[in-house]
């Protein structure tokens, strides 16, 4: 007994007492001593020993007294189990009184008693109960029931509770209704795979007839079930949302953000041209600004779904940014929520608004709460380019206030505004200066590193300052050290004739007197590339950074989809799916929102069978002008052997190689010639490193760039094998089979031309219909020799995609003349697009995820491929070679996800995400394009890509 | 679902304990003691704490937390709803929620718990069912309990549990039959320190007190609905009816309840009643600032302005203010730092004003954060958002009840920054 702890006043005196009491003749006496033991056990005293003297008590016509030793009974049972026995018989008696309230009380205590016996005995009144006349004992002995499960859920199936409960949803009751809904959820809880609440438009129709009539709690549960629904259509859909919607104005919140979440939920099924789309999604603004006036627990839950929501749909809230404007007396939880959602909001429309608000709050007492304000200032420069300059200008003025905290943060940000608009605000470079000394946060002197370092040239005493730091490097943290390391490099190649010394010294601190493998790594790295090449070591260092993106937080999109559907829950709060975090939740199922109505493809409908890899497609031929001659030459030609895939490109050359293998490359011309000591420590390594320095660290640079080129490059572009474009028969003896490739970013038409008639060819040339992406050839048709009969010829036409567009159906569709000293003749062919995938087709992640998001639901597709056994690892170098990038790649349950971008030859980005399961053969690509015609023959090339 | 539940005084005892499935370990709370030390305040506990096997999901309510504990996915709304309904249920049966009353009613609050909570479902929340089933703690009651031998317990099945009106209880008799509404709203505002509204809002609530007898069905209609664009409403409040014809129908629970809340958020439409000229300054050299605080009429339609209080909450190292009031007193407490102006009415023709110095710490340095201003004031018959509500009809029983509507407006977060 866990209460026993705290049992430490009650005499022995007082027990004795109370026995005697409570085996008093008088009623009014027992029942005051059954109270007094009841309140001895509230605060916990154990009084376990009067079990027997309690129980002799239950026998009673007094309801209240009845109630009391229930109440007893509940709490000791366990620790009494033989004696509980005892108690049976009344429990019993009591399921058949004739009041419904004692009915309902035995059948609702009985569950309570965690004792094996008991439970045993309790099978039978439970069934009873579970049919009876009055509802109130219905609705009670629903609840018995998940008790029941979670005492011995194996009793419960056996004994057929779980289909009398299923059967319960149908009860005219709404109240039963929706103790059936609850009960069963929690019992599926545990059962993630039962489906147990088999939802059908019947049972649909009917929680939303008891949803108008039940408790609000019932309510909250019945809204939580209908969620996990999926209508068959928009319209169903509709109905549902339709019939939701007054639940927006109840005044309990839950039941307002259950039915915010059906709404979202099903929202995405809604075509979005539809009316009622837009009047819902203006139907939705109101109740959440309500939840905000709210106690502040409230205002915390809700603040962190509107958190989610403000991701998912913008639209909703973008008028509403004051609401969210912090009150001084907001306890700190809702203070940094606020704030959080303030910058999701803010746009070049409010962001004066913002701005003055963050400014204030910088001001503000609690130190994490400026903290964030400042950071905010920030993160508003980045997102909305037009107030870049009053964000610097805000932030300088905070720097002046010289309060510690509010300094460092400043400048921790401004280091953010500058990589995202370099060459800009270096005028404030000078203040931020000032107040080097009074960092004391490593991210904010790396943030102040990191500035000297990318601006050495415009910083007089860049070396100075750097040197500064130099003193203490071993206490510094290794944030700190690493882009001190950095930091110096790049003012040594920025000034290198003043500080020769500082870079020396700084790598010899790095790589020999540090323990730490990445400042080692990272010294070893910069110092081979100095003492190699270091015109190299320039173009590695100093090269052009790519900008950072202006989101820097936003969930994921799956994930942000699945928490969509979780919304009101404790996933909800924790922005986590409930399988990360919900103990005993086994295999809680991912919950995905409900394909839209406008995108063809949707879940379970990929028709992987017809979208055959382009390979197969056979070859049109337009006019149809073959002639006798024709057939009768095919007659008796052996059937066109497909050659087979052209020999992979050689990966490629990595350029890395010879920056080990070249000599000292000088950077200062003579001038590093001419000083052997700067030779001699460059090329010559101290003690550490023994003479032989150069052979391991070179060795296993190669094995790295190997492998990073191993990795990398494993095959080049995908290229399907050559088929038959032409048929001689049909171009008078003249036969054309071919293929496309990419070869180092050149598209490749490559064909076998053949001779089979009688006569010599010549005059060979070749031009293209307009298409889709503007194919055309680079250059003539290079057939130099005449084409004698029985000949073949191999030629490689260079194409280019300058030419004219036409949308042509299929999309990648090219018709091509061919033309010869005989005649002109037309033919058709596809190519695969992923001979338009760019080689500079890899986004930036933050980028992606941002663009992700940006495109609309409706330009999602998605397929399947079947029967590919690759890792996602090897899938994706295999992807790779074809120019579709890798961007990320994160792993739920087994279940890796791929992030990946394409960029076609004519700027169009293709997102993909494709879902592999470890040994599961069935991969699931997503593909999201703002131009989503394309979505089909990307899917085509990803197939054919992988199957190859 | 809500698993058990703890409820724990400000200094951190926990003086009652209630589990609804098997009993968890009192030790489970000190994963809140931990998180409300870190906090400081107890007003900033992060109301939802993860621990390795359960979640803790509080409130904080006259001093006391509520504390529930839960092991399942369990909606957060849903259990800080029902925690905030345990809470009002104790005021509404012993007057106040504290741990004093707690403790000498600690069997009713045994019974009660044990009655809105079955299995950690909700089973009994209104106030109106739960009553008739236990009986609310009175003197008299006692006495006559001692004296018939009958129980504070309720044996008949309570009506309102199962009929479709679950909220009102059968046989409702009175000899005097009145319905009463105020419609209370109050103004959340911001003011910057030039006096320009950030932000401002009216969050209105219409209180009803309703003694009728039977079954009367009431309709409430408003001179212009229009205003209200953002309404909760109580459960007996048909909804298609206020969809279509903006008017509000319904069979009122008996007694006091809230018949609806709702929010006007137009900036045009929030009328501010006071403006406030003030500075407040610390000098950068000796340990001393002044403070200078007048406030005048603004928008007040015409109607007096009462209870009007100014509170700041000062700088850590303020020690003591010397100022002198033109009218109203004001007090400074050393502890929390709180200095409170109380002015009372506003009187147009003299303004009230406070004004004088601050002292400071010696010593420590000038404050870096400016102090924000909390105003508190009333307005009687007035309703500062203009909703008026235009009649109310009974249908349903024949007697003629007495009817009378009320209109306050009150200052709610009402800030003035400096």
């Amino acid at each position: 007994m866990t209460d026993s702890k705290y049992f430490t006043t009650t005499k022995k005196g007082e027990i004795f007492e109370l026995k005697a009491e409570l085996n008093s003749d008088k009623k009014e006496k027992k029942k005051e001593a059954v109270k007094k033991v009841i309140a001895s056990m509230t605060v916990g005293k154990d009084v376990s020993a009067l079990f027997p003297d309690v129980v002799n008590c239950m026998q009673t016509d007094n309801l209240e007294l009845k109630k009391l030793v229930y109440l007893y009974l509940m709490n000791y049972a366990k620790s009494q189990p033989d004696m509980a026995i005892m108690a049976v018989n009344t429990f019993v008696k009591d399921c058949e009184d004739p009041n419904p309230l004692i009915r309902a009380l035995a059948v609702r205590t009985m569950g309570c008693i965690r004792v094996d016996k008991i439970t045993e005995y309790l099978c039978e009144p439970l069934r009873k109960c579970l049919k009876d006349e009055d509802p109130y004992v219905r609705k009670t002995a629903a609840v018995c029931v998940a008790k029941l499960h979670d005492i011995n859920a194996q009793l419960v199936e056996d004994q057929g509770f779980l289909d009398t409960l299923k059967d319960l949803i149908s009860d005219s009751n709404p109240m039963v209704v929706a103790n059936a809904v609850a009960a069963l959820s929690e019992i599926a809880e545990s059962h993630p795979n039962s489906n147990l609440l088999d939802l059908n438009p019947q049972t649909i129709n009917k929680l939303l007839t008891a949803l108008n009539e039940c408790t609000e709690w019932g309510q909250i549960f019945i809204l939580d079930c209908l969620a996990n629904y999926t209508p068959r259509d928009d319209r169903e859909s509709q109905s549902i949302c339709e019939r939701v919607t007054p639940r927006l104005s109840h005044a309990n919140s839950a039941v307002v953000l259950s039915a915010v979440k059906v709404l979202m939920k099903f929202m995405e099924m809604l075509p979005k041209d539809l009316d009622y789309y837009g009047t819902l999604l203006k139907k939705l603004a109101p109740p959440l600004v309500t939840l905000l006036s709210a106690e502040p627990e409230l205002q915390y839950v809700a603040l962190r779904n509107i958190n989610l929501i403000v991701q998912r749909r913008p639209e909703i809230l973008k008028h509403e940014m004051k609401v969210f404007f912090v009150k001084y007396n907001d306890p700190i939880y809702v203070k940094l929520e606020k704030l959080d959602i303030m910058i999701r909001l803010a746009s070049q429309a409010n962001i004066a608004q913002v701005l003055a608000e963050l400014k204030e709050y910088a001001t503000e007492v609690d130190v994490d709460f400026v903290r964030k304000a400042v950071r905010a200032i920030g993160r508003c420069a980045i997102k909305v380019e037009q107030s870049a300059e009053r964000c610097v200008s805000t932030l300088l003025d905070l720097i002046q206030t010289k309060v510690n905290y509010v300094v460092q943060e400043a400048i921790v940000v401004i280091k953010d505004i500058f990589r995202k608009y370099p060459n800009k605000y270096e005028s404030v470079i000078a203040t931020l200066c000032e107040n080097l000394d009074s960092l004391d946060e490593p991210e904010a002197r790396a943030a102040m590193i990191w500035i000297v370092g990318e601006y050495a040239e415009r910083i007089d005493n860049a070396d100075e300052l750097l040197e500064s730091f130099l003193e203490g490097f071993h206490d510094e943290s290794t944030q700190v050290q690493l882009q001190l390391l950095t930091g110096i490099v790049k003012l040594f190649l920025k000034k290198p004739t003043e500080t020769q010394e500082l870079v020396q010294q700084v790598l010899s601190l790095a790589t020999q007197d540090s323990d730490n493998p990445d400042l080692r790594d990272r010294g070893y790295i910069y110092w081979r590339l100095l003492s190699t090449d270091p015109v190299a070591a320039k173009e590695v260092v100093l090269a052009e950074k790519p900008l950072i993106s202006e989101e820097t937080d936003l969930i994921e999109p799956t994930l942000l989809e699945e928490l969509i559907c979780h919304i009101g829950t404790l996933a909800s709060v924790y922005h986590k799916p409930p399988s990360a975090f919900v103990e005993g939740s086994r295999g809680v199922q991912h919950k995905r929102l409900p394909g839209s109505a406008g995108s063809g493809e949707s879940v379970d409908s990929p028709d992987t069978g017809s979208a055959a890899g382009v390979s197969e497609a056979p070859p049109a031929v337009i006019p149809s002008q073959g002639d006798l001659l024709g057939d009768l030459l095919n007659l008796d030609l052996t059937p066109p052997t497909t050659t087979g895939p052209p020999p992979p490109t050689s990966g490629m050359q990595m350029g890395a190689m010879d920056l080990l293998g070249g000599g000292l490359d000088s950077l200062l011309g003579g001038d590093l010639g001419g000083n052997p000591a700067m030779a001699a420590g460059f090329g010559a390594p101290p003690a550490v490193m023994p003479t032989s320095f150069n052979a391991p660290v070179s060795g296993g640079l190669d094995d790295l760039f190997d492998l990073g080129g191993g990795v990398g490059m494993p095959m080049g572009s995908y290229s399907p094998p050559k088929t038959v474009w032409l048929p001689a028969m049909k171009a008078k003896g003249l036969e054309i089979s071919g293929t496309f490739a990419r070869r180092s970013g050149v598209i490749q038409m490559e064909m076998t031309l053949t001779n089979k008639a009688m006569s010599v060819m010549t005059d060979f040339a070749i031009q293209f219909n307009r298409n889709s992406f503007g194919l055309a050839p680079a250059g003539p048709l290079q057939v130099l020799t005449p084409l004698s009969p029985n000949q073949s010829i191999e030629v490689s036409l260079p194409l280019n995609t300058v030419g004219p567009v036409m949308k042509m159906e299929p999309l990648n569709n090219l018709q091509v003349a061919v033309k010869n000293n005989i005649d002109v003749f037309y033919f058709s062919c596809q190519y695969p697009i992923s001979m338009l995938f760019v080689e500079d087709g890899k986004m930036e992640r933050q980028v992606f995820l941002a663009t992700w998001k940006d495109i609309p639901n409706d330009n999602e597709s998605q397929f399947q491929i079947k029967d590919c056994h690759l890792s996602s690892d090897a899938a994706s170098n295999k992807l790779q070679g074809s120019n579709i990038f890798t961007i990320a790649k994160r792993t739920v349950e087994g279940q890796d996800m791929l992030y990946q971008s394409i960029k076609l030859t004519n700027g169009i980005w293709v997102l993909a995400e494709l879902r592999v399961q470890a040994g599961n053969p069935n991969y699931t690509v997503s593909l999201k394009c703002r131009a989503p015609e394309v979505s089909q023959s990307v899917f085509q090339s990803y197939e054919a890509v992988l199957k190859n | 679902m809500i698993h058990s539940l703890f409820l724990i005084n400000h200094t951190g005892d926990i003086f009652l304990e209630k589990h609804w499935k098997s009993v968890i370990s009192r030790s489970v709370c000190d994963y809140f003691f931990e998180a409300k030390e870190k906090a400081g305040d107890p007003e900033n506990v992060p109301p939802v704490l993860q621990t390795p096997h359960h979640y803790l999901i509080t409130i904080y309510r006259g001093k006391l937390f509520l504390l529930s504990v839960i092991q399942t996915e369990v909606p957060p709304l849903f259990v800080i709803e029902f925690l905030h309904r345990v809470a009002d249920t104790f005021q509404d049966y012993f007057g106040e929620c504290s741990e004093g009353v707690i403790k000498d009613n600690v069997v009713t609050v045994y019974e009660l718990l044990e009655e809105m909570l079955d299995n950690g479902f909700p089973l009994a929340t209104e106030s109106n069912v739960l009553k008739e089933m236990i009986k609310p703690p009175n003197i008299l009651r006692s006495v006559v309990n001692t004296l018939t031998g009958s129980s504070n317990v309720g044996d008949t099945l309570p009506t309102g549990q199962l009929s479709n009106i679950p909220w009102r209880r059968a046989g409702v008799k009175y000899t005097n039959n009145e319905a009463y509404f105020d419609v209370i709203e109050e103004i959340d505002a911001i003011l910057d320190k030039s006096g320009t509204t950030v932000f401002a809002e009216i969050q209105g609530v219409i209180e009803a007190c309703v003694r009728l007898t039977g079954m009367p069905d009431l309709t409430l209609s408003f001179m212009n609905p229009r205003l209200l664009d953002d309404v909760s409403f109580h459960p007996c409040v048909r909804f298609k009816r206020w969809e279509a014809e903006r008017v509000l129908s319904f069979i009122p629970p008996d007694g006091n309840f809230t018949l609806m809340t709702y929010h006007v958020s137009s900036q045009n439409l929030v009328a501010i009643p006071v403006y406030v000229k003030q500075s407040i300054s610390f000098f950068e050299s000796g340990s001393c600032g002044r403070l200078d605080i007048t406030l005048g009429p603004k928008q007040t339609m015409g109607k007096m302005v009462e209870g009007l209080t100014v509170t700041i909450h000062m700088p850590k190292t303020v020690l003591s203010a010397n100022l002198t009031a033109t009218q109203g007193n004001y007090t400074y407490d050393l502890a929390t730092k709180v200095l409170v102006w109380d002015i009372g009415k506003l009187n147009p023709q003299k303004l009230p004003n406070l004004k004088g110095s601050l002292s400071v710490q010696a010593g420590a340095p000038k404050p870096e954060e400016n102090p924000s201003l909390n105003i508190g004031l009333k307005i009687q018959q007035l309703a500062i958002s203009g909703l008026k509500v235009s009649r109310l009809d009974m249908y349903g029983e024949k007697y003629k009840p007495f009817k009378g509507v009320k209109y306050v407006t009150k200052a709610g977060k009402f800030q003035v920054r400096t």
